[in-house]
């Protein structure tokens, strides 16, 4: 049973995403509980992917689709599917947020997709079935295959928004487009010198042959980069991810803004150590390694610059999930074990105080209707929970203890100072004083605004809000995710070094 | 002409016409990305760019002198093969050895059927998207949307 639990992950939701859409013809209103249902036994199995994975007696679990054994030289002949540590935490990472999310559009998705909701349902949840894909994927094409799944239905759910969101998702498919074709064409060189597609085989072939330093190689490397940074939003390709995430339907800007950008750093990560391996990509004939690192700082810096420069929430956090793109583009590039477990743990880590921050921030907008900062005041009294549950993320993405962003951020420095990589370390600790000011700034004005505006926010208007106290939360379907995704901002800080040290362990495996 | 240049075609250039001709259908195709005005001929641009990489993927399964990759046993051979399957192994086997270089290489091929099935609904989501975007914003060209938006919008 355990051996099928890869493919598994991959059905229900898949089959989950058709049941929905031929319920949506009669029975529009069991949407909801369906998708929940499917998204919730993927998140269970996948858990216990996680238990079987890290029982020592099966690292990895190997499925080979359709049943294709390799061929008498050891060449694997079909699409595979591989599942170790580091890619059981993503996929439960992904399939979990999905399932959080669900319970948080019940209402939402009625409100803002109407007429859509059931097509909502089904995209999202194809869209979970092709991020689980890509992380388990053992088979190049494969994964542009998956890529551009994900891709297709993350254009469509953000063209769901108002006419902003359209034109953004227009923008997403040229740009989704060009970073995706760079992956395939990269693949292409690698298929001309070594003939196969699977990710372990050309990582033996080029062994083998001693590839590594013919140019085709090169180039397929640099095209594979180039793709994979345009799909995670790196810096200077990073102009469709703001407008995309902030003007999208607030249930899927929840969704999409933790994980895609995290699963292509998960790409990154997988390219770099499985695919052309340590020595490749951090020898020292090549300049890049500086050069990126130099980058990430650059992004690091603008990104928390743009987000400070902003007053719009949304906007504000879609530029900080620019700037955490660079954190981890920086720490895997740094070249040393630690470094590239930091960029791991943020992975994990940065999706789940963006999830929990950008609940948050869609309540928030959608109880005070502005979604710029200076509309915030008084927010503490009037939505406790919901700024507990904001404040928590905050803190996170700031970097204070317990919070999981404080120990990422503490990982990647270890590593920049091991790497002797200063610029990367200031560019760090700049970023985190930048975040202290954006988040501080709301926290003033929802803490100490205007008292004066109590009266004014009592009025008759606000007929559903408390008399006494003038609380006025939103309805429990938007709380529970909220505290869900808080509550793990806080275990993943709590556990962190267990979680690091099975990253680590994962990862040496890799370097060796 | 010039010694110097028709060197450099017969080097660099005919033996590799299938990678020159793949590189400028791409930079067509970015060109068009990047500067069109209109969304349809930025579409049409990304088209054309997504064309060119599968081409490159159809030219490098080709093999000079390789034929059409299928393999067709109608003669009496197949029909004995088959009933002396279980008997007569080694014989068997020398039926099916296949000369590689007779074939063009099927795989790309067959990757490209799955990249032209990708393409082809990236296309039509983006020309479903482009007909949102003309029913709110009444055009199609970037600038006159950049201006519609530019008064309401903080961005």
């Amino acid at each position: 049973m355990t051996e099928h639990f890869p493919i598994l992950i991959l059905l229900v939701p898949l089959f989950g995403a058709l049941i929905v859409v031929l319920l949506g013809r009669e029975r529009p209103e069991q949407c909801w509980v369906t998708s929940l249902v499917s998204l919730g036994i993927s998140s269970i199995i996948s858990l216990f992917t996680i238990i079987v994975v890290f029982s020592d007696k099966v690292q990895t679990i190997r499925y080979r689709m359709g049943g294709w054994e390799p061929e008498a030289n050891g060449y694997e002949v079909g699409i595979e599917l591989r599942v170790d540590i580091l890619a059981a935490l993503v996929v439960f990472a992904v399939t979990f947020v999905g399932f959080v999310n669900t319970i948080y559009s019940k209402t939402r998705a009625e409100a803002e997709v109407q007429g859509k909701v059931p097509f909502f349902y089904a995209l999202i949840q194809l869209l979970i079935v092709g991020l689980c894909g890509i992380v388990m994927t053992n088979d190049a094409f494969n994964l542009y295959v998956l890529i551009e799944i994900t891709s297709l239905t993350s254009y469509a759910l953000i063209a769901m928004g108002n006419r902003r969101a359209v034109l953004s998702s227009f923008n997403y498919v040229i740009m989704g487009t060009i970073g995706a074709s760079f992956y395939l064409l990269g693949v292409g060189y690698l298929y001309i010198k070594t003939g196969t597609l699977n990710i372990d085989d050309i990582r033996m072939v080029l062994g083998n042959d001693n590839l590594w330093e013919h140019q085709s190689i090169v180039v397929a490397f640099i095209f594979i980069m180039l793709g994979v940074w345009t799909k995670m939003a790196f810096f200077p390709l990073h102009g469709w991810l703001p407008n995309a995430y902030a003007y999208a339907p607030s249930m899927t800007g929840t969704f999409m803004a933790p994980l895609m950008t995290k699963v292509m750093v998960y790409v990154m990560i997988r390219v770099m150590l499985w695919l052309f391996g340590y020595e490749f990509v951090y020898s020292g004939q090549h300049v890049w390694k500086e050069l990126i690192i130099w980058m990430s700082v650059l992004a690091i810096v603008a990104g928390s610059l743009l987000a400070l420069a902003r007053t719009d929430i949304k906007k504000m956090l879609t530029y900080l999930i620019v700037a955490e793109v660079g954190y981890m583009v920086g720490g895997a590039w740094l070249g040393n074990v630690t470094g590239q477990a930091g960029a791991f743990y943020h992975i994990l880590s940065d999706a789940a105080m963006t999830f929990c921050l950008f609940i948050a921030a869609s309540i928030i907008v959608l109880r005070v209707g502005d979604s710029r900062v200076n509309a915030f005041d008084n927010l503490f009294r009037k939505m406790p929970l919901t700024m507990i549950g904001f404040t928590v993320g905050a803190l996170s993405m700031i970097g204070l203890p317990p919070t999981c962003g404080f120990f990422s951020k503490w990982y990647l420095i270890s590593g920049g100072i091991e790497a002797g990589q200063w610029e990367y370390v200031c560019a760090l600790i700049f970023s985190s004083l930048v975040n202290a000011i954006i988040f501080f700034r709301i926290f003033e004005r929802a803490y100490f605004g205007k008292i004066a505006g109590v009266k004014e926010d009592l009025s008759p208007s606000d007929s559903d809000a408390n008399p006494d106290t003038g609380i006025k939360e939103v309805p429990w379907s938007m709380l529970v995710p909220l505290f869900i995704a808080s509550g793990f901002v806080l275990l993943l800080g709590i556990m962190n070094r267990t979680l690091f040290e099975w990253i680590q362990t994962a990862l040496e495996v890799m370097n060796t | 002409m010039d010694p110097i240049i028709a060197n450099f075609i017969e080097e660099n250039i005919v033996p590799k016409f299938n990678y020159w001709i793949y590189v400028i259908l791409m930079m067509i195709g970015l060109y068009a990305m990047i500067t069109k005005n209109n969304l349809i001929k930025k579409l049409i641009g990304m088209a054309i760019f997504q064309t060119a990489i599968i081409l490159f993927y159809v030219s490098i399964g080709v093999k000079e002198d390789g034929g059409i990759p299928i393999i067709s046993h109608h003669g009496p051979d197949h029909h004995q093969e088959t009933e002396a399957h279980s008997e007569a192994g080694s014989e068997n086997l020398k039926h099916n050895i296949i000369d590689k270089d007779k074939y063009a290489n099927p795989l790309p091929h067959v990757l490209m059927l799955t990249a032209i099935v990708v393409g082809v609904s990236t296309l039509g989501l983006a020309l479903a998207i482009s007909q949102r975007i003309h029913k709110s914003f009444g055009t199609l060209e970037e600038d006159e949307i950049l201006n519609k938006l530019r008064p309401g919008g903080h961005d």
